[in-house]
């Protein structure tokens, strides 16, 4: 990680995403149609806009994304 | 088991699943697949199948809390593995009451076991984020501000950043409400996490994440007004 990727991350981290965002009760009732959409290759922030920007906001519905997604992976593989 | 290979939590086909994801994403109305059919005809069937149905659920939402909480073994050291186990028990418990309490609100837009599996990952990850800060007392209101690093910046940059910082600083003292300053603090300069500040207010994940986006864009607004480009120094897409 290079040393301006850590600064855009602090900012981030504390000014948020730039642009809309869904909920985290949003993201939670979207996550697994976002999840099997990345999964399978489609463009899952076209179809479910705002929902990276949230990823990129909120540290604990970003885990619960990491978590869905490789267990999702795991139990497919 | 409920003894149909259905209900297995395997992937289908490439071509199959692709063509589910298109089916279930396209202008037409998502048709709901057979495993996910199969599941809650079983969960709404007479007790045999019933009580079938909710043990095999269960033992698949213990695997999944089973997953998250060992991703998370370094926040829980301190655990003997008995009490690691039933904190994954209690998980899947928690994710099963939820998963039967919304099984209404299944839209058909991913397979089941995706759905349900996102409940057990939430259970596990909020009592593991709670259980890893049990007995750690949070300072609410005590600020501890980042400074960006000075590796590969010239003199000029360092200043700009030491300026927006303070502007920001400033902004956090004079911009936010009380409430607002103090979530600010808590979550984005402290890094407590927002399932154990909600814990501690009696709150919510989305009340909180709520008064932190708007502290957030007040302070975005104060930035942007003092000239501080600001959307050119945050993440705007890849990865998180």
């Amino acid at each position: 990680m290079t040393a301006e990727h850590r600064r855009r991350e602090l900012l981030t981290r504390l000014l948020g995403p730039a642009d809309p965002e869904v909920t985290c009760e949003e993201c939670f009732e979207l996550l697994d149609e976002y999840v099997e959409l990345e999964l399978a290759g489609a463009d899952a922030d076209r179809r479910i806009p705002g929902m990276r920007e949230h990823l990129q906001g909120c540290p604990a519905c970003h885990e619960d994304h990491e978590s869905l997604r490789d267990f999702v992976l795991l139990s497919d593989a | 088991m409920l003894g149909s290979p259905t209900l297995s939590p395997c992937r289908p086909a490439p071509s199959a699943y692709a063509r589910f994801v298109s089916r279930t994403n396209g202008p037409a109305a998502p048709a709901m697949p057979d495993e996910a059919s199969v599941w809650i005809a079983a969960l709404r069937g007479p007790a045999p199948v019933r009580d079938r149905a909710l043990a095999e659920l269960h033992a698949l939402l213990l695997r999944a809390a089973r997953f998250e909480l060992g991703r998370r073994r370094g926040q829980l050291a301190h655990l003997a593995p008995s009490d690691l186990d039933d904190l994954a028990v209690q998980a899947a418990d928690d994710a099963l009451m939820a998963i039967l309490a919304k099984l209404d609100s299944f839209r058909g837009a991913s397979r089941f076991t995706t759905w349900a599996y996102k409940f057990a990952l939430l259970e596990a990850g909020v009592k593991a984020r709670r259980r890893a800060w049990h007995g750690r007392e949070i300072m609410i209101d005590d600020e501890t501000w980042p400074e960006f690093a000075a590796a590969g910046r010239s003199a000029q940059e360092r200043l700009e950043d030491g300026e927006m910082l303070r502007a920001l600083r400033e902004a956090v003292q004079t911009s936010l409400t009380p409430h607002q300053r103090e979530v600010f603090s808590a979550l984005a300069l402290n890094g407590i996490p927002i399932d154990v500040l909600s814990e501690r207010l009696g709150t919510t994940r989305g009340a909180l994440y709520k008064t932190l986006h708007d502290a957030r864009r007040k302070l975005r607004a104060v930035l942007e007004a003092a000239g501080y480009p600001i959307d050119a120094h945050t993440v705007v897409g890849g990865d998180t």
